[in-house]
C-alpha cells in the first residue's frame, strides 16, 4: 500500500507552501480584491512563472519541468491554501491540459512551451448563462475558421492570451483554440462574488480559430478536460478548506466568552470536528483522484467526481462555519474568512456544479456495474 | 502512488492466501452463518491459526505471535475477511483483554492465561461499561472491598460482548470512593464461572440479545489477579481501549452498491433525488476507504498513522443509518416488512436500519468521537468536568 505522496513530492509541496507564505499572504491578496484594475497579483504570477510551476507537468521536450500530475496536484494544494490571486488554475488544468490532451503535435509544440515560459495565459471558455453548459444547444458558432457567439463568464478571460472554447460546429460540438489578443475579440471584466480572480465576458466576432482535436468531438474531450481539472481544483479546495479548519480552530482557543475559550463548548468542537472530517473525506478522495490522473486509469470519471464532490463540500463547510465561528468578526471585511467563502464558492461552480458531477459520477457507476 | 503490496508484503500475503485457502472456504456472498456449530469452529480455527503463528501476527514470538509488523496484521485481517472465517468470539479477548493481560499481569498470569486464550480454548469478555457510566466510564460504581488476601465484588456491568460464554474477563472496579473518580479505580481478571457471577443477555431495541448484562454477587478475587496497582485502573483501562484491533473490517452493513443493485432492480435508479444521494453515499464510503489506505500507507512506510483513520465510525454509522432509511422509504409501505423471505434483499435494509443506532452508540457515541477529534487531534479544550476534583463519594 502506498497510497500518499512521495518524499520528494512531500518536500515539494514544504518548499511550496514557504514560498507562498512569504510571497502570498492575505495582504496580497487583498492587493487584488481592493483594486478593481488588478486582474491578478503580477509580482506573484512573475514569481510563479520564473520557478517553472507552470511547466510542472510539461514536458521537458516541451519546455516544462518533466515532472508530473502528483507534483502539480501538491502545488494546486498550497496555492489554494494562500487564496493565490494568479491564473494559474486556467493556464495549467485548463489550458494547458486541453493542449496536452487534444492538441496536435504543432499546437503542442508551440504552445506549451509558451505556457511554461508564461509567455501564454490560457482560459477556458464554456459557459454562456445560467445553468449548466449543453454541448447541444451553444449559441457560439465555430464554422469556416471563424468563431462568433458571446461566453459570460470566462475565468481570467481578461488577462489569457489564448483561450479554448467549447463551440457549437455543425451538428455537433467542437473545442477551438482563440488568440484572444487578435481581432474578432472583445472582452469586458465582470463583477463577481470572487473579485481575486478575474473574469471576463469575451465577445468573438468572426474571430479567427483553429480547432483543438477533431470537429465534433468537443463534449467528449470537453468532459476529460474537466475530468483532470477537477482533479487539480479539489487539491486547491482541500488546501483552502484545511486553512479554514486552522483560522476556526485557533480563533476558538483564543477568543474568550463567558470566562473561556468558545472551543470549550460542544457546538464548537463538534462543528470543528465536522470540518475535520469533511476535510479528511475531501482529501482521500481528492488522493484516489490524483492517483486515477496520474496512471492513466480507468477509473478516472468516478475518482474526479467524487474528488470535486467531496472537496466542494468540504470547502463550502469549512468556509461557512469558519465565518461563522468567528462570530461578527468574521462578517467584517477586515478579517480575511469572506476571502475562503469567496474562493470556495467560485471553485465549486467553476468547472460544473456539484449536482452536474453527482450526475456524472453515477453515470460512471452505472458504466462500471454494466460492464 | 499506487494500491499494491511491496515484495515482502506480497510475500505475505501469498502466503497467508494460501494458508486460508487450505483450511477454509470462500465466504458466500449473503449472510454469514451462526448456526450450532459457529462456537466450536471458531475454537477450532483459532487453533490452527496459533498453531500456525497467524493469531496475532504482532505480538513477539516468545508470547505465541509471529513477531510480525502491524501491516502484515492488516494483510492479514483483509486476507481472512475473504473466507468463511468464525473469528467474531475472539476478537475482544486478543484485541483488548489479553494485550492488557500481557502489559500488566504478572508472570504467572501469562504463562496461565496468554497461551490458552490465543490457541481458542478460553474466550475473555471486558467489563467496563455501567448502567450508570456509559461515555463517563470512569464514573463506574461496581466496588471491590479488600478482605483478606481476597476483593469482594458487588455490582453490575452492561452492554458486555460475549459474556455468556466467556472464561474471564478484566473488570474495572471502584476501590477507593474517597478520591476523585479516575483516581480510585482498580483493575482485575476475574473468573466468569464464578457462583456470583450472573449474566442476563439484553433485549436490544433491534430484537436481538447480543449483549448482555453482568451482576456481581460478593465476588471474591485474590489480590494476586489484580492488573496494575490499586487506583491505578484507570491507566489499565486506557491501555487496554488504546489495544483495539485496528480498523480494517469493511462496511457493517449495506453500502452505495447494494442499495443501487436494489434501486435497479426496482425501476427507481432513475429517480434524480435518489441518484444525488446515491453519489453522497459513493463519496462517503471512499472517503472512508481511502482514508484507511491512508492509515495502512504510514504502517507499510513504517511510520506513525495520522488522527485521519478516527474519522471511521462516525462516518460509516449515520452513512449505514441513511442508506437503511432511504431503502425503507424507496419500498414505501411494503418497507415495514422485515421477513427476509418477503422483503427486498433478504430484509438487510430493515434489519440494518434497526442496528444502526446501536451502532452509533456502541465503542464512543457520536458525540464523545467528535469531541476526542476536538481535544485530541484539533486541541480544543476539555469539557467542563465539574466532578474533575472532588471525590467520588461527593458526586
Amino acid at each position: 500500500m502506498n497510497f500518499d505522496f512521495s518524499d520528494d513530492q512531500k518536500f515539494l509541496r514544504e518548499e511550496a507552501r514557504k514560498f507562498l507564505a512569504a510571497k502570498c499572504t492575505t495582504a496580497q491578496v487583498r492587493e487584488v480584491l481592493d483594486d478593481d484594475a488588478k486582474s491578478h497579483h503580477d509580482g506573484l504570477w512573475t514569481e510563479i512563472v520564473e520557478m517553472g510551476w507552470l511547466g510542472t507537468a510539461i514536458s521537458e521536450e516541451h519546455g516544462g519541468l518533466g515532472l508530473g500530475m502528483l507534483e502539480l496536484c501538491v502545488i494546486a494544494e498550497e496555492l489554494g491554501r494562500a487564496l493565490a490571486p494568479v491564473p494559474f488554475a486556467s493556464t495549467a488544468y485548463f489550458f494547458a491540459e486541453a493542449v496536452k490532451l487534444a492538441g496536435s503535435d504543432a499546437q503542442k509544440a508551440a504552445l506549451l512551451p509558451k505556457v511554461a515560459d508564461g509567455s501564454v495565459i490560457g482560459c477556458i471558455a464554456a459557459s454562456e448563462g445560467p445553468g449548466a453548459v449543453e454541448p447541444a444547444k451553444l449559441s457560439t458558432i465555430f464554422a469556416d475558421g471563424k468563431l462568433n457567439g458571446t461566453k459570460v463568464p470566462v475565468t481570467d478571460g481578461d488577462i489569457a492570451t489564448h483561450a479554448v472554447v467549447l463551440a457549437k460546429d455543425g451538428s455537433s460540438a467542437s473545442l477551438v483554440i482563440v488568440d484572444l489578443t487578435g481581432d474578432g475579440v472583445t472582452r469586458s471584466a465582470l463583477s463577481t462574488i470572487e473579485p481575486t480572480r478575474s473574469h471576463a465576458e469575451i465577445t468573438f466576432d468572426g474571430a479567427p480559430a483553429e480547432l483543438l482535436g477533431g470537429s465534433g468531438d468537443g463534449e467528449s474531450l470537453y468532459n476529460e478536460v474537466l475530468n483532470r481539472a477537477a482533479v487539480l481544483l479539489a487539491f486547491e479546495q482541500i488546501g483552502g478548506a484545511a486553512r479554514c479548519l486552522e483560522m476556526a480552530n485557533e480563533y476558538a482557543k483564543e477568543r474568550h466568552a463567558f470566562g473561556r475559550p468558545i472551543g470549550g463548548n460542544q457546538a464548537i468542537k463538534h462543528k470543528l470536528a465536522d470540518m475535520y472530517v469533511k476535510n479528511e473525506v475531501g482529501r482521500s478522495n481528492a488522493y484516489y483522484g490524483a492517483w486515477a490522473l496520474s496512471t492513466g486509469a480507468a477509473e478516472l470519471p468516478e475518482a474526479a467526481a467524487a474528488a470535486r464532490l467531496a472537496a466542494s463540500e468540504a470547502y463550502w463547510f469549512a468556509s461557512k462555519e469558519n465565518i461563522q465561528t468567528h462570530g461578527g468578526m468574521g462578517f467584517t471585511w477586515e478579517v480575511d474568512c469572506h476571502l475562503f467563502y469567496r474562493r470556495a464558492k467560485l471553485l465549486a461552480v467553476q468547472a460544473g456544479a456539484p449536482a452536474q458531477w453527482k450526475e456524472k459520477l453515477v453515470h460512471a457507476l452505472e458504466m462500471k456495474n454494466a460492464a | 502512488m499506487d494500491f499494491n503490496d511491496t515484495p515482502e508484503e506480497a510475500e505475505f500475503r501469498a502466503e497467508a492466501r494460501a494458508f486460508l485457502e487450505q483450511h477454509l472456504d470462500k465466504k458466500e456472498p449473503g449472510r454469514p452463518s451462526r448456526d450450532e456449530s459457529y462456537m466450536k469452529r471458531a475454537k477450532e480455527w483459532q487453533n490452527i491459526k496459533a498453531e500456525n503463528r497467524f493469531a496475532q501476527i504482532t505480538w513477539p514470538e516468545a508470547m505465541g505471535g509471529r513477531g510480525g509488523t502491524p501491516m502484515q496484521q492488516v494483510i492479514w485481517n483483509q486476507e481472512e475477511a475473504q473466507f468463511d472465517a468464525p473469528t467474531a468470539p475472539f476478537a475482544i479477548g486478543l484485541g483488548m483483554c489479553v494485550p492488557t493481560v500481557i502489559a500488566f499481569g504478572a508472570d504467572e498470569h501469562k504463562e496461565r492465561y496468554v497461551k490458552k486464550a490465543l490457541h481458542g480454548e478460553e474466550i475473555w469478555c471486558q467489563l467496563f461499561s455501567e448502567p450508570s457510566a456509559g461515555s463517563d466510564v470512569a464514573g463506574l460504581k461496581t466496588k471491590a472491598v479488600r478482605d483478606g488476601d481476597d476483593w469482594v465484588v458487588n455490582g453490575q456491568k452492561v452492554w458486555t460482548t460475549g459474556a455468556q460464554f466467556s472464561d474471564y474477563g478484566i473488570l474495572l472496579t471502584r476501590t477507593d470512593p474517597d478520591v476523585p473518580k479516575h483516581k480510585g479505580l482498580t483493575m482485575f481478571i476475574v473468573d466468569m464461572k464464578d457462583p456470583g457471577v450472573e449474566v442476563r443477555p439484553i433485549h436490544q431495541a433491534s430484537g436481538g440479545r447480543e449483549f448482555n448484562e453482568v451482576y456481581f454477587t460478593d465476588v471474591r478475587i485474590p489480590d494476586s489477579d489484580r492488573l496494575g496497582e490499586p487506583g491505578q485502573g484507570w491507566k489499565v483501562a486506557i491501555v487496554t481501549l488504546m489495544n483495539e484491533r485496528l480498523a480494517v473490517g469493511g462496511s457493517p452493513g449495506p453500502d452505495w452498491q447494494e442499495i443501487m443493485d436494489y434501486a435497479r432492480d426496482a425501476g427507481t435508479l432513475s429517480d434524480a433525488a435518489f441518484r444525488a444521494k446515491l453519489a453522497d453515499w459513493y463519496v462517503a464510503a471512499q472517503g472512508y476507504k481511502l482514508t484507511k489506505f491512508r492509515t495502512q500507507t504510514a504502517l507499510s512506510r513504517g511510520e506513525t498513522p495520522g488522527p485521519e483513520n478516527s474519522i471511521g465510525k462516525i462516518i460509516t454509522a449515520n452513512h449505514l443509518q441513511d442508506i437503511c432509511n432511504s431503502a425503507v422509504e424507496m419500498q414505501d409501505h411494503y418497507g415495514i416488512i422485515n421477513d427476509p423471505g418477503k422483503a427486498p434483499a433478504d430484509a438487510i435494509f430493515q434489519e440494518s436500519l434497526m442496528w444502526a443506532p446501536g451502532l452509533r452508540i456502541a465503542g464512543g457515541t457520536d458525540e464523545i468521537l467528535k469531541n476526542i477529534i476536538a481535544e485530541r487531534v484539533l486541541g480544543l479544550p476539555q469539557d467542563v468536568r465539574v466532578d474533575k476534583d472532588k471525590a467520588f463519594s461527593e458526586l
